[in-house]
């Protein structure tokens, strides 16, 4: 099997994630939608690495786990926050600055 | 020199007196005005003390300067605070002091029932300070500080009745036009500067005969026009006659001593300038012959007696200035019938308030006629005064104006001619119109107004108005001989003025003196036969286009508002116009359009998360197409 099918499977994942983030209202999707665009981009590094032959995008795609694990995180108490005070996780919703 | 240390007293005395009253309030109200008097007193004291001992002294060594110290100093530039005494000083300084003076005990009589008297006395006490400085000042700076005061004391004192708002107008307007004449004073000062690099006396008079001719001109007309503010000269002759808004004793003190004599005074102290611009003396001449016909056509038509007296004024000071524009020969014939007329005018202008006193503060003259009687002493003074101011001899007048007739007929020419021949008819006139005055409110049957159904009673005014009006008399009678015998007053002025060999007038002088008595005669006797003979209507008649138009001043006030105020106006409206539509309007528009530029930008920042997440992926993308174009 040709490595860029990796490549072109990654992209495909991209576009799906960036598509859920752009289309969808709810703030627990828009979130997944975020967490596939960061495996997609994973999955981008380590087939580079492999393509190259270096440790390069193997370590970068571990250092990308550590960042949005603690994204996932912070994010996650920021919706719930949200929810509990405006009874609303639409991201439609939460625009007074806009104001 | 001990005594010089008084100069400064001379300014002191009434400007402390001043500063007492007018900060002293209401609790000065019982014996305010005796502090005035009193601080007149002491300056006129203080002037005699250094009359004498200039007197002592020899002629060379009468010109002495009293130094304060340094006043202003920047860069190269440094300026005494300093006081010259000299002959001409010490004279204004005696003329105003004691006219001053007297004037300052008349006003305690005549003002004893205004609220106000206190602050009156402390307006005169100003005026007379700043008059004191203006001729006491050795530069041109203290002069100006001198000659701006006495504009704000005559602003304060003609708008002094400021509760009837024509009488705020006049003073506003001799404050307007004075400000046109300091402006000519400003210029000329910064054109000496420019030229000698200093103001002091000392060295622009010592400087002015190396002048070029064009710089000498130039500073020569500024000063003409500075004289011309303060001694309301055409064409800044305006305001004098509505200053008689004033209340009497303050026209006696405009007109007589302060004020209206410092522009003359001003032409003889820079009289070295003029001599070094003929053009400039020509002018000066010039202004002073239209000024001295203008202000005798005027005062022939005048039923209102301070404004005849005004227009006499006017035309006097226009004797006053020919004669300081004819050079040396003239000088100290300009300041001789200064101080004449100083007296005379003074008693007059006490006579005409003692007459308005007694007929309940009327001024109509057609409305007088006959006071001889009821006014006995008001009527003798008065007369004497008349008497001076026509050139009758032995009267002071006659001989200081006969002087004046017979230097403008000295010179090369058409000159001698055609001033000489103004001054001699002017001279008719005056006697025309002073005897009319004089005839209008003694002579003739009574024509006093009615009140409430009964005639006013005229009663003669109080001692305190009379003495004054009596000295004053006195010095309108003797004074011209005294002063003159054995040549006293020009040998007096020597040290300021120069010596002058005498010169032929262009007419012989008996010839001169007996035309001058003969158009005299022929005035009183026109006057006489209209006025004293014949009765005067109690409403002027319609009469000539010529006395029609010298009831309005010979339309002054329309042509000033005509030639300078509308198109000034005309001007200010169009600029302003400008300013709003073309600089107001680019700016407005730069905001507005800005405004509404942001307006626009603003329509996207919607708020939508999503809208933001999709213009960052558009941006990614364009930034991933370029990228991948240049890669190629």
């Amino acid at each position: 099997m040709a490595v860029t099918n990796y490549l072109i499977l990654a992209a495909i994942l991209f576009s799906i994630g960036a598509t859920t983030v752009l289309l969808r209202r709810n703030a627990i999707i828009v979130f997944m939608g975020i967490e596939l665009m960061l495996n997609a981009t994973n999955l981008a590094f380590v087939t580079f690495a492999r393509i190259h032959g270096d440790l390069t995008g193997q370590v970068l795609a571990f250092f990308v786990m550590v960042v949005a694990a603690a994204e996932v995180v912070v994010g996650l108490a920021i919706i719930v926050t949200i929810f509990r005070t405006r009874r609303s996780a639409s991201v439609d919703d939460v625009n007074l600055l806009s104001r | 020199m001990q005594i010089l240390g008084l100069a400064p007293w001379l300014v002191g005395f009434p400007l402390a007196g001043a500063l007492i009253l007018l900060v002293g309030g209401r609790r000065l109200d019982s014996w305010g005005h005796w502090l005035g008097v009193l601080a007149s007193t002491a300056s006129f004291g203080a002037g005699l003390a250094l009359l004498l001992d200039l007197l002592a002294q020899p002629t060379a060594d009468r010109v002495h300067v009293y130094s304060l110290g340094t006043w202003i100093e920047a860069g190269s530039f440094t300026l005494d605070a300093a006081f010259r005494i000299d002959p001409l000083s010490l004279t204004f300084v005696l003329l105003v002091t004691f006219v001053g003076t007297l004037i300052h005990i008349y006003s305690v009589a005549y003002m004893a029932h205004d609220k106000s008297r206190r602050r009156f006395f402390g307006y005169l006490n100003l005026f007379v300070a700043s008059m004191l400085l203006l001729v006491l000042a050795d530069s041109y700076v203290l002069l100006f500080v001198g000659w701006e005061g006495v504009g704000l004391a005559s602003f304060l004192l003609i708008g002094f009745w400021d509760h009837k708002i024509e009488n705020a107008v006049a003073g506003k307007k001799a404050f307007v036009m004075n400000r046109v004449g300091d402006m000519g004073l400003i210029t000329a000062m910064m054109l000496m500067i420019w030229q000698f690099g200093s103001l002091s006396f000392d060295d622009v008079l010592s400087g002015a005969p190396g002048l070029q001719q064009g710089a000498a001109t130039a500073i020569g007309l500024m000063l003409l026009l500075a004289a011309c503010g303060k001694s309301a000269q055409f064409p800044l002759q305006a305001w004098l006659g509505d200053a008689m808004a004033g209340p009497t004793p303050v026209s006696a003190l405009i007109h007589a001593a302060t004020m209206v004599t410092a522009g003359v005074y001003l032409l003889v102290r820079s009289a070295p300038i003029l001599e070094a611009a003929p053009t400039a003396q020509l002018v000066v001449v010039i202004v002073g012959a239209i000024t001295l016909l203008f202000g005798a056509i005027v005062g022939c038509a005048k039923d209102d007696i301070k404004k005849a007296l005004a227009a006499s004024t006017m035309s006097q000071i226009g004797y006053m200035m020919l004669a300081a524009g004819l050079g040396p020969i003239g000088y100290a014939f300009a300041i001789f019938h200064l101080v004449t007329h100083g007296f005379f005018k003074a008693g007059l202008f006490l006579g005409a308030g003692s007459v308005m006193h007694a007929m309940d503060d009327s001024v109509d003259m057609r409305r007088f006629g006959g006071l001889m009687k009821a006014l006995p002493w008001t009527a003798a003074t008065m007369g004497l005064g008349w008497l001076a101011i026509l050139g009758v001899p032995p009267f002071s007048g006659f001989w200081s104006k006969d002087k004046i007739i017979e230097a403008a007929f000295v010179g090369e020419g058409w000159r001698p001619w055609v001033f000489g021949l103004v001054a001699l008819i002017g001279a008719g006139i005056t006697a025309f119109y002073m005897s009319r005055l004089f005839f209008m409110t003694f002579a003739g049957r009574r024509r006093w107004p009615v009140k409430d159904g009964r005639e006013v009673t005229p009663h003669e005014s109080p001692a305190l108005m009379l003495w004054p009006m009596i000295i004053l008399a006195v010095g309108s009678v003797a004074l011209g001989f005294v002063l003159q015998l054995g040549g006293g007053f020009t040998t007096w002025l020597e040290p300021v003025t120069g010596h002058v060999e005498h010169h032929e007038p262009v007419l012989a002088v008996p010839v001169i003196m007996t035309l001058t008595l003969v158009l005299v005669a022929l005035g009183i006797w026109l006057a006489f036969r209209q006025y004293a003979m014949s009765a005067v209507p109690v409403e002027a008649p319609r009469s000539t286009v010529l006395v029609r138009a010298a009831r309005q001043d010979l339309y002054q006030d329309p042509v000033n508002e005509g030639v300078v105020m509308l198109p000034g106006q005309v001007l200010t409206r169009t600029l302003v116009y400008a300013d709003r539509a073309a600089v107001d309007a680019g700016f407005m528009s730069l905001a507005t359009g800005v405004k509404k530029a942001a307006d626009g930008l603003r329509q996207a920042q919607n708020g939508f998360v999503r809208t933001y997440a999709a213009t960052s992926l558009g941006g990614l993308l364009v930034v991933a197409a370029i990228v991948w174009a240049l890669a190629g």
